[in-house]
């Protein structure tokens, strides 16, 4: 049940990334994302990260991809020219990309010859109780830090969309 | 059929970095550059989280949060900048924004 789980939501969030950067639409690529980011949250599910798997739906799948979306909708972007693609990047990119991966996938292999099977619910510290106590007690300054860095960014944001006045 | 391991959920980690990086480097829409980024930002979460269930240990969830926390301020500024940008160029293609070419 857990390899089935497993292999068929990463399949989707590979084929879904994958749909997001050869879509030429922005909200096609918007929507692929949404798939990624949902079936990402199933396999953090698996891995017994509650509390991150429902963030991850309500703040990426929510807020952030309805702030994309708004975005593509105000500025109207149609869809990209396909204009301009190099023939050499294609053929040197796509063998690249694999071959890449295949090295990458070997190293980490080497690295852990005899790692943990995963199963669904094999480790079970990660729900809201857990991640708060130490979100509040070993990690208070970094938290408050943080609520900093969003302030910044609203402020940042909304000075850097206003209209100039004159 | 193979029980999975930590190993994995490394691998599709790695997949997901370089379709990322992929999505970064080829397309000219600041938007999808974005989503992209969006893209390698979940890799990493994938990463940590899977070396929680390694370790037995939830320090990496906590540095998943900050991580989603990052992100959100980095989609909100670089939303505002492209508006920005719109307003002034009325494009969205990387490739028309050439103010600092020589």
């Amino acid at each position: 049940m857990d390899v089935i789980l497993f292999l068929a939501f990463a399949a989707i969030a590979v084929v879904c990334a994958v749909n997001v950067v050869v879509q030429t639409h922005p909200i096609s690529s918007a929507l692929s994302l949404i798939g990624v980011m949902g079936s990402l949250a199933v396999l953090y599910l698996l891995l017994g990260a509650e509390f991150i798997a429902m963030a991850q739906v309500i703040v990426y799948a929510g807020a952030i991809m309805v702030l994309f979306v708004f975005v593509i909708m105000l500025l109207n972007a149609g869809a990209e020219s396909r204009r301009g693609r190099s023939l050499t990047a294609q053929l040197l990119g796509i063998p690249g990309f694999f071959a890449l991966l295949v090295l990458l996938s070997y190293t980490v292999l080497r690295l852990f010859p005899d790692a943990a099977h995963v199963k669904f619910g094999g480790f079970t510290g990660g729900s809201a109780k857990d991640v708060g106590k130490l979100l509040f007690t070993e990690y208070l300054l970094p938290f408050e830090l943080t609520s900093v860095l969003i302030l910044i960014a609203i402020v940042g944001a909304v000075v850097l969309a206003r209209k100039e006045l004159e | 059929m193979h029980p999975i391991t930590t190993v994995h959920y490394l691998v599709l980690s790695v997949a997901l970095l370089l379709i990322g990086t992929i999505g970064v480097l080829t397309r000219r829409n600041i938007v999808i550059v974005l989503m992209s980024i969006e893209l390698i930002l979940n890799a990493v979460n994938i990463n940590l989280i899977a070396f929680s269930h390694h370790l037995q240990n939830i320090n990496g969830q906590i540095f998943a949060i900050f991580v989603i926390t990052d992100a959100v301020a980095e989609a909100a500024v670089g939303l505002g900048i492209l508006i920005a940008l719109f307003r002034n160029k009325e494009t969205v293609l990387a490739d028309q924004i050439d103010l600092l070419r020589w």
